[in-house]
């Protein structure tokens, strides 16, 4: 008797029953169904209630209905499943309401003049006007920020993965991990106080030395993550070589992992872009266009969003102002991330056969 | 060009945990030495030894003397940098830089050394990978990644990129045990042409690769789990496969123990 006959003739122990391919799409409209109805019936108001109680209705009618078909087991891995996409929608939601909220109120005014122009002879409260100030002191705090936070960081990673032993690594890696820590108005009280110190008025720079503070321990970190990932073959196949130790850092590790510190220095920057509090301290914000960062408030963008809120007694030209302004924000960090990408994609260390 | 090693009561450390002690040997110019012995029992250790990438383990520390002729390696003012280019090595797994084309692996020695001509670049590469009899294979794409090769093709390209620097010595790590039999073949071959040229040190757990490719061979052992790997003898090849005088090699050898 040959086996195909066998397996011809008995259900194999091999296969159980198991619901069709569109069953967690039926679970899951009918739950969003009787939630909806619930909530109609009970006069529930909120629709967040109505979400809950469809999401709970899922996972549960997942559990009951594959329990029933295909077996205790197989129903405990689709409510694990289920719960995975009930969380990854949880997350989503917020994350695409908020995209969407920012891009059509933010779209109203966003247009080149906008861009182009500042708010030198707008009053607040006033439609017209625009962020080109804003964007200017932006670039510039956040560009010199970078220019001193990002080699100091890197520097220091390396130190702490390549040549760091004892006593000294082991409390500049304590230093780094109370510098994460660090809320942003602090940094920026640091700077003011040492302003105070020197009588001096509020100047871009001042801003950039906070941010540089507040990006140095996450360019640290991103970076020591990745060094340590470059494997130690690499590092003695060059030592091996007769070639020196800091010439193999520069010409071997780095390039090894200049994708994922290229990532991290990018992702560093987007999250200073939008610190306001110490700007707010130190550079004081102002309407009309200031090229220099070393003289004189300047304004940048975060800055500008709230004080387009703050100052403009609930005029809606303001408010659209600081919704576009906020996209300008967006769009910005999204092309660094973008950038950052690109880099990682391009620079990462060549496979395949 | 070769040169010949000279080891006296070589000992060495991991932090406070001696992993081999009181070793010596000499080994000539010209020939292959190959160490054999239990794992554990410090031939990876005594190989890094002879070119001081030991210290660059946190912890490494070594005492005694290698003279290689009759200059002491650990001696005052002795730059290691300098000791790693009269004194090559050769990886147990292969180890291609992964962002270095084929021919920038074999050219990374000269030019991260800095210390070379560009007229001469193209032909100490093609010198090289020939040395290596990989030449062939990859003449028509010097210009893609060294990662992109197989196995064996990957070990002799770190081959290539080792002889490119012209050391005197040459030390192989187990340089065959990622291997198959056919890329492992190619690498016998090689070590047989390139012992013309150089003083080779290798590491196997094969014993009949040792038989075959070496001219004397170094049996290391473990007095007990926990003590310090030892040099039991060494002695010619041919000796130590036929007759030797320890009875211990001859167990491990016809394979009673280990
Ligand atoms: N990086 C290291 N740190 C501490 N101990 C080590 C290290 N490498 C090897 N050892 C120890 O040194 C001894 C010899 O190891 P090794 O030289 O690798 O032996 P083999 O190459 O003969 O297998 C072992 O006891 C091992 O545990
Ligand atoms: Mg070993």
């Amino acid at each position: 008797m040959s086996t195909a006959a066998v397996t011809d003739k008995r259900p194999s122990s091999l296969r159980g029953a198991s619901l069709p391919k569109w069953s967690p799409w039926a679970i899951a409209a009918g739950s969003v169904v009787v939630a909806v109805a619930i909530g109609l019936i009970g006069g529930l108001s909120s629709k967040i209630q109505w979400g809950l109680i469809a999401a709970i209705l899922f996972v549960l009618g997942t559990y009951g209905i594959a329990a029933r078909v295909e077996g205790r087991r197989q129903a405990k891995d689709r409510v694990a499943t289920s719960l995975v996409w009930v969380a990854f929608l949880l997350a989503v939601i917020p994350l695409v309401s908020l995209v969407w909220t920012t891009v059509s109120r933010g779209v109203k005014v966003l247009d080149v003049y906008f861009l182009t122009h500042s708010m030198g002879v707008v009053a607040d409260s006033e439609p017209g006007g625009g962020i080109y100030h804003a964007i200017i002191g932006s670039l510039e705090q956040v560009g010199l920020a970078t220019v001193i936070g990002a080699p100091v960081g890197i520097l220091t990673a390396i130190y702490l993965v390549e040549y760091g032993r004892g006593k000294l690594a082991k409390s500049v890696t304590f230093f780094v991990d109370v510098m994460t820590g660090i809320p942003s108005i602090v940094a920026g009280l640091f700077i003011l106080s040492l302003m105070l110190i020197f009588e001096m008025q509020p100047f871009g720079f001042a801003g950039s030395l906070a941010l540089a503070i507040l990006m140095m321990p996450v360019v640290v970190r991103s970076t020591e993550e990745m060094l340590k990932l470059v494997p130690n073959e690499l590092r003695e196949a060059s030592l091996a070589l007769g070639v020196p130790k800091w010439r193999t850092i520069l010409k071997v590790v780095l390039p090894t992992s200049i994708g994922g510190i290229t990532t991290g220095v990018m992702l560093a920057i987007a999250r200073i872009a939008g610190e306001t509090a110490p700007v707010l301290l130190l550079v004081f914000g102002n309407p009309f266009i200031n090229n220099n960062p070393f003289e004189g408030a300047q304004a940048s963008l975060p800055l500008y969003i709230y004080q387009q809120y703050a100052q403009s007694a609930g005029a809606n030209a303001a408010y659209d102002r600081a919704w576009a302004a906020s996209l300008t924000l967006i769009a910005f960090v999204m092309i660094l991330n973008l950038v950052a990408r690109g880099i990682a994609r391009w620079k990462a260390p060549k496979t395949g056969r | 060009m070769a040169k010949r090693i000279d080891v006296s009561g070589l000992t060495a450390y991991y932090g406070s945990h001696k992993a081999i002690e009181d070793i010596s040997m000499t080994v000539e110019p010209r020939s292959v030495t190959a160490f054999i012995g239990p794992s554990g029992c410090g031939k990876s250790t005594f190989l890094r030894t002879l070119n001081r990438m030991h210290e660059v383990t946190p912890g490494g520390r070594v005492e005694g003397k290698v003279l290689l002729d009759d200059e002491d390696l650990y001696g005052a003012g002795i730059d290691p940098v300098s000791v790693r280019r009269e004194v090559g090595m050769v990886f147990q797994r292969p180890n291609p830089f992964p962002t270095m084309s084929i021919f920038d692996n074999v050219a990374a020695g000269l030019r991260l050394n800095g210390k070379y001509r560009k007229s001469e670049l193209n032909d100490v590469v093609e010198k090289s990978l020939k040395g290596a009899n990989l030449w062939n294979e990859v003449k028509d794409r010097l210009n893609k990644p060294g990662s992109g090769l197989s196995g064996g093709q990957q070990q002799r390209l770190c081959i290539a990129r080792a002889i490119a620097v012209e050391p005197k010595v040459l030390l192989m790590d187990e340089p065959c045990s990622a291997l198959d039999p056919i890329s492992t073949l190619a690498i016998e071959d090689l070590i047989g042409e390139l012992k013309e040229r150089f003083t080779i040190v290798i590491v196997t757990h094969n014993m009949q690769q040792a038989a075959r490719v070496s001219d004397r061979t170094a049996f290391f052992n473990l007095a007990a789990v926990g003590q310090p790997g030892r040099l039991i003898e060494i002695d010619d090849t041919e000796r130590i496969f036929s007759n030797p005088s320890v009875q211990a090699t001859e167990d491990y050898i016809s394979g009673r123990f280990g």
